[in-house]
C-alpha cells in the first residue's frame, strides 16, 4: 500500500518535473529533450582530468565523456577492446599498440596515437601534480618525469613512442602481462589539442571522445550532458542525455527520488535501507562492486609481528561475526567476504570464494583458543582505528568490537578508536602511527586480481600502509605479473593470496555493493563493476 | 556619532586578526589535508610534496598565516583543492545564503515581533498562553527535526514544495527553508516582544501619550514599540551572523549551496583555504552588524545618540 501511494505522487511529481525541464532546458542540441534523466552528484574532489580523479563522481563524468583503448565489461568486468584494434606484444614488456580508425573527439579533432601518448606523458610528470600519476609508473623513463625526490629530470617518458599516427609503441620497466587489462582505466584515456592548448577553457567544459558531450558545467551544482551525435562506437548512449545533480547529502536526494523531482540515485542511504524495498519495489538494485573492507594491522609495531601474532590475528577475524553484522547493520548491502578480492572479477577472472576458509568463520571458541595460544592480545586489548566523520564508521566498529568481546568473554578486549577527520586518520595511517588494527577500504582501480593485491600487500607498495613485507609473496607476484598465460597468472596470484592468508596480513571483512533506485521513467539501469550507473544502457520513458 | 564609527571600526582589527589566526591554527591542527586528498590510498610522496609546496603548507605555520594574511589584501584568497578560486565559491555561495538570511529575517519580523505585539498587549489571555506553548515547543524541537519534517509533509506527501532547491535558489524556493532557519529565533523574538512590550506598556510615557489623547495605533507603533525594539534589534543583529553561519543544517537538509555547504564540504575535505577563507568573510559580517546594531540604538533611542 505504501508503495501504490509513492508511486502515485511520484507520478504526479514526476508530470511537474517534465513540464519544468521542459521550459529550463533550453540549448538542447539532440532536439529531443524529453528523455534526459536526471542522476545524484556530489561535487568532484579534484579538478576533473583523467589522470587527477581517483574518486567515483568525477569518473563518472569521465566514463560518460571518455572512451580509451579498452573499457570493462558492465557484467563481466571483463577488459574489451574500444579504440584498440591491435595491442601485440612478444615478451610482456614491449607492447605495440594500434588505435582504430575513424574515431575523433568530440570537437571533430581526430583520435590518434599521439593524444594516448601526449595525454600519458601529461599525468605522469610530475609538474602537473596529477593523483594518478603511478598508473604510469610500469612504463619505462616514469622515474624520470616523476622522480620520487628532487626535480623531474625529463619532460616525456621515454618508454612511450609515436610510431605513425595510428600505432606506438609502449615500453615498460618490467615484464606485466595484465598490461593491456589496465588499459581500460580513466587515466589512460586519450586527450584533445584543446586540454594543452587551453587548459582552462577545457576544465571548465572538458571535451572528450565518449558517447555524451558536456553542455554545461556549474561547478559544485550541475552538470548537464548531452547525447553526443556523432558517437562512432557501438554503445551509443539510450537516452538523450544525463543532468547529474549535487547533493550534498544523500538523504535529500532520496526524498527528491521520492518525491520525483530525480531519476536516479546510485547511493541508497543508509536509513532508508529499511523503506527501500517497500518505497521503489524492484526500481532498486544492491550488488556487489569492486570494493572489500579490511581489518589492517601495524606490521611495522614489534607487538604485531612477534611469535604467535599470526594466531592473535587469526583469533580476532574468527571472533567476527561477519553474517550478522552484514544483516543487521548493513541491511544485506555488505557481503561477508572469503577471499581478499571481489566477486566482481568472476571465477576465472581470479575471485576465488572460500580461499580464506576456516580463519574467516565465526567460532568464538576457536578464537578463544587461538589468541590465547599466540599469547593473548598486545597490552590486552585492540583498539580498532576509524575516521568518524563520513560513512558512518562507528557503527561496525562497535559491531565488530562488540563480536570480539563476546567472543573473548571480555568486555574490554576490543575498542574502537574514532579519529575526527579522514585527513586525518589518513595522515596516521600512512604515516604509520597507528599502534592497532585500523579499518582499511579497498576501491578496485581495474577488474584484476593484480590491483587487489599488489598495492596493498607488496613490500612498500603504494597502499601498504601497515608495512607488511613478505619474500614469498613477492616472488609470487612478480612471477604473476610476468606470466603470459591468463589462466596461469590467475593462478599464481591467487597462490601469491594464499601467503596473504596464511599471515592474516589483513583481516578481511565484508565486500561491498553498489546499490542505485530510481524513478518508474527509466528502465535497463545497472551498475558497473565499480558501482557506478551505466548511463549510455538506460532507457528514458 | 562619526568619532564614534571611527573608533568601532578601529576595535575590528584586533578582533579580526585573533578570529583568523584562531581558525588558522585550528584547521591545521586537524592534520595533513593532502594525506586525505588521495582518498583510501597514499598520495606517491613527491606529488603530496608537489602539492604542499603548491598550497603553501610546507612552511611553518605562522609563514602561511602571514602570506595568508597578505594576499587577503590584496583581494586574494586563495585556491579551493578542486582547483576553484575561493573567491569564485563565494561569489556563488554567499548571494544565495544571503536570500535565505533575508527570508528568515523578514519572517523573524514580520511573525516574530507581530506575535509578540499581539500577545504583550493581551498578557495572560488565551492568545498570549497559545502563543508562548507554541513558541516553547518551537524551541525545543531542534531545527533538523523540523526541517525533515516539513520536506517530508510538504515536499514528498503533498507536493506542494520541492524537497530540494534548484542550484539558483530563487526566493520562492527559499521560503519554507528560511521558515525552518528562522524558526528558533522567531520564536526567541516574539518572547522578547512580548516580555518587552508588557513591561513599557505601563510607563510614564506610555500614559503621557495616552493621556494627551492620541490614537491607540500611534501609541502602540510610536511610543510603545520603537522603545520595546530596542532588546529585539539587539538579537535580531546578533542573529544575522549567527543564521548565516549557522544554516549548516538547514542547507544540508533542502541542498542549497550557501556558505554552510560550502564550510562542511570545506571541513570534511580539510580544505584550510576554504575553510579559513569563509569563516574570515563570517567575522565580518559579525563585526558588522555589530556596529549596525549600536548605531540603531541611536536612531531608536535618542538618550544614547546624546549621552
Amino acid at each position: 500500500m505504501r508503495g501504490a501511494t509513492h508511486a502515485r505522487w511520484a507520478a504526479c511529481a514526476m508530470a511537474v518535473a517534465l513540464a519544468t525541464t521542459a521550459c529550463g532546458g533550453g540549448g538542447d542540441t539532440t532536439g529531443a529533450g524529453g528523455a534526459v534523466l536526471s542522476s545524484s552528484w556530489t561535487d568532484p574532489q579534484n579538478p576533473l582530468e583523467p589522470a587527477n580523479t581517483n574518486e567515483v563522481q568525477g569518473g563518472k563524468v569521465l566514463n560518460m565523456i571518455f572512451r580509451g583503448l579498452k573499457q570493462y565489461d558492465p557484467r563481466t568486468g571483463e577488459a574489451e577492446d574500444v579504440l584498440a584494434e591491435r595491442i601485440e606484444t612478444t615478451n610482456s614488456r614491449n607492447y605495440t599498440i594500434t588505435v582504430k580508425d575513424g574515431w575523433t573527439f568530440s570537437n571533430g579533432e581526430k583520435v590518434t596515437a599521439r593524444s594516448f601518448v601526449d595525454a600519458w606523458n601529461y599525468g605522469a610528470s610530475l609538474k602537473n601534480n596529477q593523483k594518478n600519476a603511478y598508473f604510469f609508473g610500469y612504463i619505462a623513463g616514469y622515474d624520470q618525469v616523476h622522480p620520487e625526490q628532487g626535480e623531474q629530470r625529463a619532460a616525456t617518458m621515454s618508454g612511450l613512442k609515436v610510431v605513425d599516427e595510428r600505432t606506438f609503441t609502449v615500453a615498460l620497466s618490467q615484464k606485466f602481462s595484465s598490461f593491456p587489462d589496465t588499459l581500460g582505466y580513466n587515466a589512460f584515456v586519450p586527450l584533445p589539442r584543446a586540454f594543452f592548448d587551453d587548459h582552462a577553457a577545457w576544465l571548465s567544459k572538458p571535451v572528450g571522445n565518449g558517447p555524451y558531450t558536456v553542455q554545461s558545467y556549474t561547478k559544485g551544482s550541475e552538470m548537464q550532458l548531452a547525447r553526443w551525435g556523432g558517437y562512432p562506437g557501438e554503445d551509443a548512449a539510450r537516452n538523450d542525455g544525463v543532468t547529474l545533480k549535487v547533493y550534498t547529502d544523500n538523504n535529500t536526494a532520496y526524498t527528491d527520488l521520492m518525491a520525483g523531482n530525480l531519476d536516479l540515485v546510485d547511493d541508497v542511504p543508509a536509513q532508508q535501507l529499511k523503506n527501500v524495498r517497500g518505497d521503489l519495489g524492484d526500481r532498486y538494485l544492491n550488488t556487489p562492486a569492486g570494493i572489500i573492507q579490511t581489518l589492517s594491522f601495524p606490521h611495522y609495531d614489534k607487538e604485531w609481528t612477534k611469535a604467535g601474532s599470526v594466531k592473535v590475528r587469526q583469533g580476532l577475524s574468527r571472533a567476527i561475526d561477519r553474517d550478522q553484522i552484514t544483516r543487521t547493520i548493513f541491511q544485506g548491502t555488505r557481503t561477508p567476504a572469503t577471499d581478499w578480492t571481489s566477486p566482481v572479477l568472476g571465477a576465472e577472472g581470479g575471485y576465488k570464494a572460500g580461499l580464506c576458509g576456516q580463519w574467516c568463520e565465526y567460532d568464538a571458541a576457536a578464537a578463544k583458543k587461538l589468541i590465547a595460544e599466540g599469547g593473548g592480545l598486545p597490552g590486552g586489548q585492540v583498539k580498532i582505528t576509524y575516521n568518524a566523520d563520513t560513512g558512518s564508521h562507528k557503527l561496525w566498529v562497535d559491531a565488530v568490537c562488540n563480536s570480539i568481546n563476546n567472543a573473548l568473554d571480555n568486555d574490554r578486549a576490543c575498542v574502537g578508536n574514532p579519529i575526527g577527520t579522514f585527513a586525518d586518520f589518513r595522515s596516521k595511517s600512512t604515516t604509520q602511527k597507528l599502534s592497532g588494527p585500523f579499518r582499511a577500504g579497498w576501491q578496485m582501480d581495474y577488474p584484476l586480481p593484480q590491483n587487489f593485491l599488489q598495492p596493498l600487500y607488496y613490500t612498500n607498495a603504494s597502499s601498504n600502509d601497515g608495512k607488511w613485507s613478505n619474500e614469498e609473496f613477492d616472488k609470487l607476484i612478480d612471477r604473476a605479473n610476468a606470466e603470459t598465460d591468463v589462466a596461469k597468472a590467475v593462478q599464481t596470484f591467487q597462490q601469491a593470496e594464499e601467503v596473504v592468508r596464511d599471515n592474516m596480513a589483513s583481516i578481511p571483512l565484508w565486500y561491498q555493493n553498489g546499490s542505485a533506485g530510481w524513478s518508474d521513467r527509466l528502465s535497463n539501469v545497472a551498475l558497473n563493476p565499480f558501482s557506478v550507473p551505466v548511463y549510455n544502457e538506460i532507457k528514458v520513458g | 556619532m562619526g568619532g564614534y564609527v571611527v573608533r568601532r571600526l578601529v576595535q575590528m582589527v584586533p578582533v579580526f586578526i585573533g578570529a583568523t589566526l584562531l581558525i588558522f591554527l585550528m584547521v591545521n591542527v586537524m592534520g595533513d589535508p593532502v594525506a586525505g586528498l588521495c582518498g583510501d590510498r597514499q598520495c606517491d610522496p613527491a606529488t603530496a610534496a608537489q602539492l604542499r609546496k603548491e598550497f603553501g603548507l610546507d612552511k611553518p605555520v605562522w609563514q602561511q598565516y602571514l602570506t595568508y594574511m597578505a594576499n587577503l589584501f590584496t583581494g586574494d584568497f586563495g585556491t579551493a583543492f578542486n582547483g576553484q578560486e575561493v573567491t569564485e565559491l563565494m561569489s556563488t555561495a554567499f548571494p544565495v545564503t544571503i536570500r535565505l538570511t533575508v527570508v528568515a529575517i523578514v519572517f523573524q519580523v514580520v511573525i516574530g515581533i507581530s506575535l509578540g505585539v499581539v500577545t504583550g498587549l493581551r498578557r495572560g489571555r488565551p492568545v498570549d498562553t497559545g502563543v508562548l506553548l507554541l513558541t516553547l515547543v518551537v524551541i525545543s524541537v531542534p531545527t533538523f527535526v523540523t526541517g525533515l519534517l516539513l520536506q517530508l509533509l510538504l515536499g514528498v506527501e503533498w507536493g506542494w514544495i520541492r524537497p530540494s532547491v534548484s542550484p539558483d535558489a530563487p526566493f520562492g524556493e527559499l521560503i519554507v527553508p528560511g521558515l525552518v532557519l528562522a524558526s528558533v529565533s522567531l520564536a526567541y523574538v516574539t518572547r522578547l516582544t512580548r516580555t518587552s512590550i508588557a513591561e513599557n506598556r505601563t510607563s510614564d510615557y506610555v500614559r503621557t501619550a495616552v493621556a494627551k489623547g492620541l490614537p491607540r495605533r500611534r501609541v502602540v507603533t510610536r511610543h510603545l514599540l520603537r522603545n520595546s525594539l530596542i532588546p529585539v534589534v539587539t538579537f535580531i543583529g546578533a542573529d544575522i551572523g549567527f543564521l548565516m553561519g549557522g544554516a549548516i543544517v538547514t542547507e544540508r537538509i533542502f541542498n542549497i549551496h550557501g556558505v554552510g555547504y560550502q564550510l562542511y564540504q570545506g571541513i570534511l575535505r580539510q580544505n584550510t583555504q576554504t575553510v579559513v577563507g569563509f569563516v574570515t568573510v563570517l567575522v565580518l559580517v559579525f563585526l558588522l552588524c555589530n556596529l549596525v546594531v549600536d548605531l540603531l540604538y541611536a536612531v531608536l533611542d535618542p538618550r544614547i545618540r546624546y549621552a
